[in-house]
């Protein structure tokens, strides 16, 4: 199977390349929030910690 | 005493150190199962006799399907769980679940979307599974909403648990749809009770995205989970430890 005939998908290109870019941006994008939700925690409880040093 | 280990899974910090401990062990095996998957999907797996290549968006629907079916069931048990025996981390569990079910769930009716225009010839059909998958995408904005809405976390936790549990019923009724209605959607080749009905080299590639898919799942959750602990603990001296690490 040639690099070309592999892209073209037996002429479905336009449906399956799409869907594993869509599923594959999903899992990026919910690793990335994911990651993100645990970083903003940590700096909101960061600075609860350091106010109550400081009251 | 046998029940010590269950306490402590309802203690936060036990979990936030336990849930960093075991996320690698998770994520890790995950990225191999989908790498892996990818290749054998893409590559490996023969073509199909009817669909020929087009059949291969299997390889990214199913696993999508699976997995809303999958966190919307842990969100469900654990709002019971949170509901029945007030348990604040599985109420957290419940809460870390929705923001995945919704992206999953569009990318199941995405990217079945993009199967059926070429094989169906529409883009999308009031079939049974599509319309009760659709819902389901519906019940996790909902969720999300409802508790975006409610200021107080405890009272967000229960409101939202009974909106989870009630809203449990379409999972079976999209599990088995195709077989209560005639559907569009084929029937199970590999979720039911018989053999799978499916070449070896196209069944691997297919197992593989479905494992990784959940233990990717495990791993986002418990990612997620920490998150949600970590800012529900107003005071307590743990956090201290944790943060200044």
């Amino acid at each position: 199977m040639s690099l070309e005939e592999f892209f073209a998908m037996g002429g479905y290109a336009r449906y399956v390349w799409p869907s594993y870019a869509l599923v594959l941006a999903a899992i990026v994008l919910n690793i990335v929030w994911a990651r993100r939700a645990l970083q903003r925690a940590r700096t909101e409880a960061r600075r609860r910690v350091a106010m109550k040093d400081t009251t | 005493m046998a029940w010590t280990w269950f306490h402590r899974l309802g203690s936060p910090p036990y979990i936030y150190s336990l849930a960093a401990r075991l996320t690698p062990w998770f994520a890790w095996p995950a990225a191999l199962l989908i790498l892996g998957g990818l290749y054998g999907g893409l590559i490996y797996a023969s073509p199909d006799y009817q669909q020929g290549e087009g059949y291969r968006i299997l390889y990214v629907h199913a696993p999508s399907a699976w997995m809303s079916l999958m966190v919307y069931t842990t969100m469900a048990i654990s709002a019971a769980v949170g509901l029945i025996w007030r348990i604040k981390v599985a109420h957290a569990v419940a809460a870390s679940c929705a923001a995945m079910g919704a992206s999953f769930t569009f990318a199941a009716l995405a990217t079945g979307s993009l199967w059926g225009a070429p094989m169906w010839g529409t883009y999308w059909e009031w079939d049974p599974r599509l319309t009760f998958e659709l819902i389901l995408l519906f019940q996790f904005l909902g969720y999300m909403g409802l508790r975006a809405a409610i200021d107080d976390v405890q009272r967000a936790d229960r409101v939202s648990a009974v909106l989870a549990i009630v809203g449990v019923v379409n999972v079976p009724i999209i599990h088995y749809s195709v077989e209560w209605w005639n559907s569009l959607h084929q029937t199970a080749s590999v979720m039911k009770l018989s053999k799978p009905t499916m070449p070896f080299d196209m069944l691997i590639p297919l197992l593989m995205m479905f494992l990784g898919f959940t233990l990717l799942f495990v791993a986002l959750l418990l990612t997620r989970l920490r998150a949600e602990v970590l800012s529900r603990e107003r005071s307590a001296a743990w956090i201290r430890e944790v943060v200044s690490a």
